[in-house]
C-alpha cells in the first residue's frame, strides 16, 4: 500500500470514521503466510525488517528465476506473480511494527 | 480454572475495553462474537488475529499448556526437553482473547456447549481441534494399549513415555515405528522420528535397529530421508513398505507383538501411529464427513456441511495442503481474514497459502518440503511450477543451514502464535 494511502486510512481511523477493513491492513493473497517463517513481529530471526519493499520484490524475482540461490525461497517464489509479489512486499513493509 | 458463563461475559467485556484505543475505535461498529475451539497452531492464530481486528473472541482449550508436535521428535531423540516445546496462553489473554479452559461438547444454533455445561454464544464458530486417534481402526490398539505402545502423535505425556522407553531399552533392541496410511498429521513425521531415534541409538545403543512398518508404499521427502539414512545411520533404519509386508494388521500390547500381512514382529519399543480423525468436537458439531475429516470451502474454511462453522488445521480436508503446523497457522490467518469480512457483511477475498515443513535427520541435518496453494474449484490445489523438496545430493552445508533455519522457523512461529 502506498504511503499516502496508508496515511489517509490512519487519518480515517483517528477520526473514528467507519472504514472498509477490520484488520489493520488486510493482507493481500499469500502475504499472511510469510509470517510463519519471517514473523509478524519485529525481531524474528528471519525478520525482513532491514529490507525495503523493492528489495523484497527483487529478492523474490531472483529466487524465482534462479539468479539467487537460497534453501527454500526458490521453491516458494515461483508460486506468485509479479503483481502479487509487489502487493505482498508493500503490505509487509506497511504492517511492520 | 474454568470460567463460569456469567464471568465469561464480564471478562469478554473487559477484554474489549482493554483493546488498544485505535483498534477499538476502528472496529467498534464491526465487532462480532467468535468462539474458537482448540488452542494449537490453527486456533490460537485465528483467535489472535480476530481479536486484533476488534472482535470478541473466546478461545476454548482443554489444557493450560500447549506442547507442540513440531520439534517433539527432538525430545524423543534425546536432545531437547518437553519444557522446550511447551507454551502457555497468557500472551493470548493479553492480546484480548478470552481464554477458557474446558472441553467443547457440542455446537448448535449459535451456541457452543462445554462439558462443564457452560454455554458460549457465537456469531461464527472456529473449530481447530486437531486430531483424535482412531482406536477402532487397528485391532488391539486402544487407549490402554497406547500406554504401553505410545503413539506420541499428540505431544506431551505420550512424547515423554516414548522417550523414557527408548532410554530404558538395552543396546541391541528393536524399535518399531508403525506408520499409517494417508491422510494423517505431519506426513514426514514418522520418518523424522526414525532418524532422530537412530541419532540417539547411534550414540548410546549402536547395535540397535529401527524398523518402520508402513501401511503405504511412498512417503513425504522419501529420497531425502533415504539419502540421510545412508549417510548418517547406515544399516540402522529399515523401512518396510506395504507392498513388502509392512502393513500392520493387529497388535498385542502385552507382548509388543505386531502382526503384519506376512509375519509377527516382536519389538522392544513399539511406537504405534494409528489412523486418525478430526478431534471429537468436529463429529459432535456435524462438520466431519464419513472419512472422519472435515470438508471446507477453500476460500473461507467454512464447513461445507454446517454453515457458520469454520474448520481448519489438521481436522479439515484442505486439498493438497498437508496437515502441518505451518499449514494450520497459514489457514488460521486466512480464515481470520475471511471471518472478519463475513462479520462485516463483505465478500472474503480469495486466499493464497504457503506451507513449509522442516524435518531434521540429525540435530545439524535438515531439509524441507514447501508448497504454494490456492483455491481451485472446491479444493486447495498446489500452484503450478512451485513447491517441492530440498535438492538431493546437496552439500552438507545446505543441510546444516536448513537445520538452523528449522530452529529459526520454530522460534518464529511459536512466538507469533503463543507470544
Amino acid at each position: 500500500m502506498h504511503r499516502s494511502v496508508t496515511f489517509f486510512f490512519l487519518i480515517m481511523f483517528l477520526a473514528g470514521a467507519p472504514v472498509a477493513t477490520g484488520l489493520a491492513q488486510e493482507a493481500p493473497a499469500g502475504a499472511a503466510s510469510c509470517g510463519g517463517c519471517h514473523g509478524s513481529q519485529a525481531g524474528s530471526p528471519l525478520s525482513l525488517a532491514g529490507l525495503s519493499a523493492a528489495d523484497i520484490v527483487q529478492a523474490m524475482t531472483d529466487f524465482s528465476s534462479g539468479a539467487r540461490h537460497g534453501t527454500i525461497m526458490g521453491r516458494i517464489a515461483p508460486g506468485f506473480s509479479e503483481a502479487e509479489l509487489t502487493a505482498i512486499a508493500e503490505w509487509l513493509k506497511g504492517s511492520e511494527k | 480454572m474454568v470460567i463460569s458463563r456469567r464471568n465469561l461475559i464480564n471478562i469478554a467485556g473487559v477484554a474489549a475495553l482493554a483493546a488498544p484505543f485505535v483498534a477499538r475505535a476502528r472496529h467498534a461498529h464491526a465487532a462480532g462474537r467468535v468462539a474458537v475451539v482448540g488452542g494449537g497452531f490453527g486456533g490460537a492464530t485465528t483467535a489472535r488475529f480476530l481479536a486484533q481486528a476488534g472482535h470478541a473472541v473466546t478461545l476454548v482449550e482443554r489444557d493450560n499448556l500447549f506442547v507442540t508436535c513440531p520439534f517433539s521428535n527432538t525430545v524423543i531423540g534425546g536432545f531437547a526437553t518437553i519444557n522446550d516445546i511447551s507454551f502457555g496462553y497468557d500472551s493470548l489473554g493479553a492480546a484480548g482473547v478470552t481464554v477458557v479452559q474446558g472441553e467443547a461438547a457440542r455446537a448448535e444454533d449459535g451456541k457452543l456447549t462445554l462439558n462443564s455445561g457452560d454455554v458460549i454464544a457465537y456469531d461464527r464458530l472456529v473449530l481447530s481441534p486437531g486430531i483424535d486417534m482412531r482406536y477402532d481402526a487397528l485391532p488391539g490398539y486402544d487407549l490402554a494399549a497406547s500406554q504401553i505402545m505410545p503413539h506420541a502423535w499428540k505431544a506431551g505425556a505420550q512424547t515423554e513415555l516414548l522417550w523414557a522407553q527408548l532410554e530404558a531399552m538395552e543396546d541391541g533392541g528393536v524399535v518399531a515405528i508403525v506408520a499409517p496410511d494417508n491422510p494423517f498429521r505431519c506426513p514426514p513425521g514418522p520418518y523424522e522420528r526414525a532418524s532422530l531415534i537412530a541419532h540417539y541409538l547411534t550414540q548410546h545403543k549402536p547395535r540397535s535397529k529401527v524398523m518402520i512398518l508402513d501401511s503405504k508404499d511412498a512417503f513425504s521427502k522419501r529420497p531425502l530421508f533415504e539419502e540421510a539414512w545412508a549417510a548418517l545411520y547406515p544399516d540402522m533404519i529399515e523401512w518396510v513398505p506395504m507392498s513388502m509386508g509392512g502393513r500392520v494388521i493387529s497388535v498385542n500390547a502385552q507382548d509388543k507383538a505386531l502382526e503384519t500381512d506376512f509375519t509377527t514382529i516382536n519389538a522392544d519399543v513399539a511406537n504405534i501411529i494409528p489412523p486418525q480423525k478430526a478431534g471429537a468436537i468436529a463429529a459432535a458439531a456435524g462438520v466431519a464427513d464419513a472419512t472422519g475429516w472435515c470438508p471446507v470451502n477453500p476460500e473461507t474454511f467454512e464447513s461445507t456441511l454446517v454453515p457458520g462453522i469454520h474448520v481448519l488445521g489438521d481436522a479439515c480436508l484442505a486439498g493438497a495442503m498437508p496437515k502441518s503446523a505451518f499449514s494450520a497457522n497459514a489457514q488460521g490467518k486466512a480464515a481470520a481474514a475471511a471471518i472478519d469480512r463475513i462479520l462485516r457483511g463483505e465478500t472474503p477475498q480469495s486466499p493464497k497459502l504457503i506451507n513449509t515443513c522442516y524435518s531434521l535427520a540429525a540435530p545439524d541435518y535438515g531439509f524441507t518440503v514447501a508448497g504454494v496453494y490456492q483455491p481451485e474449484g472446491e479444493t486447495l490445489a498446489e500452484v503450478a511450477d512451485s513447491g517441492g523438496i530440498s535438492p538431493l545430493g546437496a552439500p552438507r552445508e545446505t543441510r546444516v543451514a536448513e537445520a538452523a533455519y528449522a530452529r529459526n522457523w520454530y522460534a518464529t512461529i511459536t512466538r507469533e502464535v503463543f507470544g
